[in-house]
Parts: structure tokens; sequence; C-alpha cells
């Protein structure tokens, strides 16, 4: 259960971590705007809140995982984590720079805090499945969070893992759809319709909930609804790609787009408005 | 005529014998346990087994995630599948981050047999040597395959293991010992240097000896591991021969063949170099023998081929 206190601490680091994304992601080059925007409030309540996590000790081998199975929304992951010390703040502008350790797609291998590979996508869930075998074989008893597109159920691999997680009754696995209904050209039910999205999973085998991702509260009831299941959950969270700056929401052009110096400062300018007003509330 | 053993067997066995020991190795399989042997494992340690379904990319991505957590997994399939299927989720999740899993193509090659084009893998070790991080070996007998199959756990990072259902009798002796990054001599001559890997290394002996009866001596060297290629070894042999020759059965692209020519184009002055194999072509039905005569893979065909080109 999520106090008034935590609800409103959380909803300014969702503001603050919109406002890093914008920030390192600058003018004059491409970037993948809008997924990490509509990810943002999911993340926080994830890192901030919800996982085990020590930033001091990020290997710690009980700690809750998060895997970004939507790979390119990974600059919500390194605000995360620079917010929360386990790499430098100063250290986000360098996104996707030559010699970076912020990469344009995860590399485990090269940032700190990062649990895995992904960029090609479909392939997370199956991985968030192994670390949940993994735990049991070990006797671990952390869990594993996967975000996934919408877009990227497209992909046949996520069906198989869905069918995997299932089958082993992995209860210590929670994936969250990013439904914010836009793919990289178009609408994500164009190519392959996903609707009805939650009564597919839940045929599947998985308990399932759908709620508003941008409520904070919302959020944070539906991970710990998670911890009650007796089978894999997923939470279908309806989102606005693009969320928080005005002129992207609901935009698939801002999937990957480039802005000028004009559109960064709009950009900028509304999320401080917004972190400030959170401020002040 | 010595004991024949299919090298998956041997893997079976020695598989087995790691879970014994080591408790973080894992075993994954995409419905296909009683042919890869690991049916073996799967009955004394089914706690640590998984067996995915039919779904082999879920596997390699499943085996990433337990190997990240610290676990050694080992993946298998038919050697077409877990090369071909599977190749993304092995460059993005696997030898990307060097993860330790173990992929262990089965039934590899045209000896596969019956089956025909679509489950003969011909450019498996094409696509896992071209992959950075990635280790290829490819065991000539049972002795090997043992051996091999005990030493990638203790690789820190992704191997892909090449092991067939042809039964081969056993060609190294007791004493012979399988490192990782090491080509092997295992006959001596001083006219050609024959390069073979995998099942190809008892053609190549037999073409061996059919060619001593002309007084033409030939070096064959068990090439066990493609990647890393055990260059010295490559450059000490061509350097003494007039002919160099690579063996395998898979395709001439990509492979051994490729791998050693882009190794000895490299020396001043190498010898003339004679890839045996596959040439550019999909396979097709048919039994094991047949298949390596009908691909001029065979000590007779093998010879005729070598003999051929000394003469001209």
């Amino acid at each position: 259960m999520v106090t008034v206190t935590d609800l409103a601490r959380l909803q300014r680091k969702a503001a603050e971590m919109r406002w890093r994304i914008v920030k390192m992601m600058g003018p004059g080059k491409a970037h993948h705007f809008g997924g990490s925007l509509s990810a943002a409030d999911v993340v926080t309540a994830l890192y901030f809140h919800k996982m085990r996590y020590d930033p001091a000790n990020p290997q710690w081998p009980e700690r809750d995982r998060f895997i970004m199975s939507k790979g390119h929304s990974v600059p919500a992951q390194y605000a995360a984590l620079a917010m929360l010390g386990v790499f430098p703040v100063e250290e986000l502008p360098t996104l996707k720079c030559l010699g970076s350790r912020l990469q344009g797609h995860p590399a485990m291998h090269v940032t700190p805090g990062l649990e895995g590979c992904t960029g090609a996508l479909g392939e997370g869930l199956s991985y968030a499945n192994g670390m949940a075998l993994a735990g049991r074989v070990l006797g671990l008893a952390y869990r594993v969070y996967c975000l996934l597109g919408d877009g990227e159920l497209h992909e046949g691999q996520v069906w198989e893992a869905a069918m995997t997680a299932a089958k082993h009754c992995l209860s210590n696995v929670v994936a969250i759809i990013d439904r914010n209904r836009l793919k990289a050209m178009d609408e994500t039910e164009c190519g392959k319709a996903l609707d009805p999205l939650a009564v597919r999973w839940t045929s599947f085998g998985w308990a399932t909930l759908e709620i508003d991702g941008h409520d904070m509260a919302a959020i944070c009831d539906a991970l710990d609804w998670a911890d009650a299941q007796q089978q894999p959950s997923l939470i279908v969270a309806n989102t606005i790609k693009g969320k928080g700056v005005s002129f992207m929401e609901g935009q698939a052009a801002y999937h990957n787009a480039s802005l000028n110096e004009e559109q960064f400062q709009k950009a900028v300018a509304e999320l401080e408005a917004a972190a400030a007003q959170m401020e002040g509330a | 005529m010595a004991q024949l053993t299919e090298t998956r067997f041997a893997y079976g066995e020695a598989l087995l014998e790691l879970g014994r020991q080591r408790s973080d190795v894992v075993v994954l399989d995409a419905d296909l346990y009683k042919s890869t042997r690991t049916v073996l494992f799967r009955d004394a340690f089914p706690e640590r087994f998984v067996d995915i379904g039919i779904s082999e990319a879920d596997m390699v991505s499943t085996a990433a995630g337990m190997a990240a957590t610290g676990l050694i997994p080992y993946c298998n399939s038919f050697a077409v599948f877990i090369t071909g299927i599977c190749y993304m989720p092995i460059r993005t999740q696997i030898a990307y981050p060097s993860l330790p899993v173990k992929l262990i193509g089965s039934s590899s090659g045209l000896t596969q047999g019956p089956d025909g084009a679509s489950h003969q893998s011909l450019e498996d070790i094409s696509l896992m040597r071209s992959l950075p991080n990635m280790v290829v070996v490819s065991p000539a007998d049972d002795l090997e395959t043992r051996q091999a199959t005990w030493a990638i756990a203790d690789w820190p990072g992704p191997v892909y293991l090449r092991l067939g259902r042809y039964p081969v009798p056993r060609l190294l002796d007791g004493g012979y010992r399988f490192e990782i990054g090491k080509a092997k001599v295992v006959r001596e001559g001083s006219d050609v240097a024959l390069f073979a890997t995998g099942h190809m290394v008892w053609k190549a002996l037999d073409a061996a000896d059919l060619l001593a009866k002309e007084r033409i001596e030939v070096r064959v060297i068990n090439v066990s591991t493609i990647k890393p290629l055990d260059e010295a070894a490559v450059r000490e042999a061509a350097g003494r021969a007039a002919l160099v020759v690579s063996v395998e059965e898979h395709s001439v692209i990509g492979g051994l063949g490729s791998a050693v020519a882009e190794c000895i184009s490299e020396i001043g002055h190498a010898p003339p170099l004679l890839r045996l194999g596959v040439r550019d072509e999909f396979g097709e039905s048919g039994l094991a023998e047949e298949l390596l005569g009908l691909h001029r893979l065979t000590g007779p065909r093998i010879a005729e081929d070598i003999r051929s080109v000394l003469r001209s």
C-alpha cells in the first residue's frame, strides 16, 4: 500500500525522470522519445517504490530484477539508475555517443545496473523467465519485472514466453505492457491486432489487470496485486506515447525523432513546469 | 572394426556425469531430449532440466536469463534449428554480453540423413563463427566429445558445440587431451596438410591411408576448435606442405575451409588450398553414406580429389 506522502514523492520522481529523459536526449539527434516518456511512471514505481534494490550493491543476488524488453525505451531506465546513484547523472547526456556507457539499446556488460541485453524486440520475457527459473534452482526469492512494448507483442517469441511462464507457474514474473497503442510507424492495431489484449493473456494462463499507466497509485496497487498471484501476472498499463510533452503525445512520429532547438526548449519548459507544479503540490 | 559411437551418445553420458559434479549446470531442450540424449540428465536431475517445448528461440533466451543469474545452461536442439531459428537471441542476449550459455547442435551435417535439406545443417558453423565472443567446437569422436562437454563448462563465455548422429570409431588415443583453441596433429606427413573437423577427421585419416600407399604423405590435423582457430598450428602445417586441404561436413562457405583460407592468406607464398565440403548447395534425403558419397566426403573420394590436384 502506497502512502499519500510516498505517492507525492513518486510523482515528483516521475516528473524528474521525464525531464531527465528529454534533457539527456537533447536537440539535433534522433532519439526514442515517445516510448521512454510513456514508460516513465511504471519505471519510477518499480525503481523508487516496489523493487527490492540496493543502488550501492546493484549485484546483490537477492535483488529484484527489471528487464526492459522494449529496449529502445532504456533512457527511462538510465534516468532511474542515475537518479538512484548507480552511475552519475552527469553521464546521462553521453547517451548514444561514441565511447559512452549508455548505448542506444541495453548492454548489460557496458552499463552498471542493467540486467540484460535487449533491442531486438520479443526476447526479453523469455529472458525474465530464465531469471525466474534460476531463482528457483538457486533458492532465491526475488521477483522479475519485465516491461514490454505493445507493438513488441507482434513478435511471436513473446507468446512462446507467455506459455513457458504459465507452464512453469512463474508467479515471480510480472510482465507490464506499455500500452501506448503506437508502434514505430503507426497504430499497433495496424499489421496485427492486439485487442482484446488482457483476454488473450488470461487465456494463456496469466493473471491480468488493466490500469491507467500514468496513475501512480494505480501502478503501485497493481504491483502489490501481482505479489498475491499464484501464476505469472500481467499488467496492461494504458499509456500515452510521448506523455508529458504536448506536441509528442499520441504521435507515432516521436517514436524515434530529432528535435530542433525550439522544440527541445518547449519540451524542457513543459516538463520543468510540470515538475515545479509537483514540488508545489 | 573398432566399435562405432555417435558423438551425441558420448555427449549425453558426459552431460549426466557433469550434472553429478556440478550443481550449477542446467539443461534445456526443445522436445528432442531422446535424440539429443539429454534424457539421461533429465531423468537424473529433473529439477535442473527444462523441456521448453518446440520453441527454440524461447529456449535460448531463457537460458541467457539463467546464465545471467550464475547458472551454466546447456541448450539442446538439432544444429540447424539452434543456430538458424535462434540466431537473433543468440546474437543479442548471449554473444553480445558473452554469457556462458552452451549451445549444443545435435544431428549436424549431411549425416543427419533421411530428413533432408530442412534438417541438415550445412551453414551452422558459418553462422556461429561470425559472432563475436562465440567459440565453435566440433569434436571428432566419442572421447573428444566427452572431454569437450566438460571443458566448455569451464569456459567463461558462450560456446557452440556441434555433434552428430553418425557412428564413428574411436580415433584419438587414451592420452589425448582436448583443449579449447588447440588443433592437434593426429597423423604425421610432409606432402599435404589436411585440416579436418568433426566426422571428417575419420574420413581424412582414411584418405591419408590410401594416399600413403602411393607415397603421398598426408599430415592430418584435427581442428576441433574452429573458433578461435589455432592459427599457429595452421600456419606451421601449411608452411611445410605442398598442398593444404580442408574437409568438413558443412558448406565450403563460412566454415573450416573459410577459416583456414583466411588464416593462410596472410602467409606470404602460401601453398594452394583445396576446400572440400558441400559446394554451396542444400542437402537432400538419403542415407548418411549415400550423401557423403554424393558430396565426395568419403576417404576414397577425398584421396581422389587430393591426388588430382597434386597431379595437375
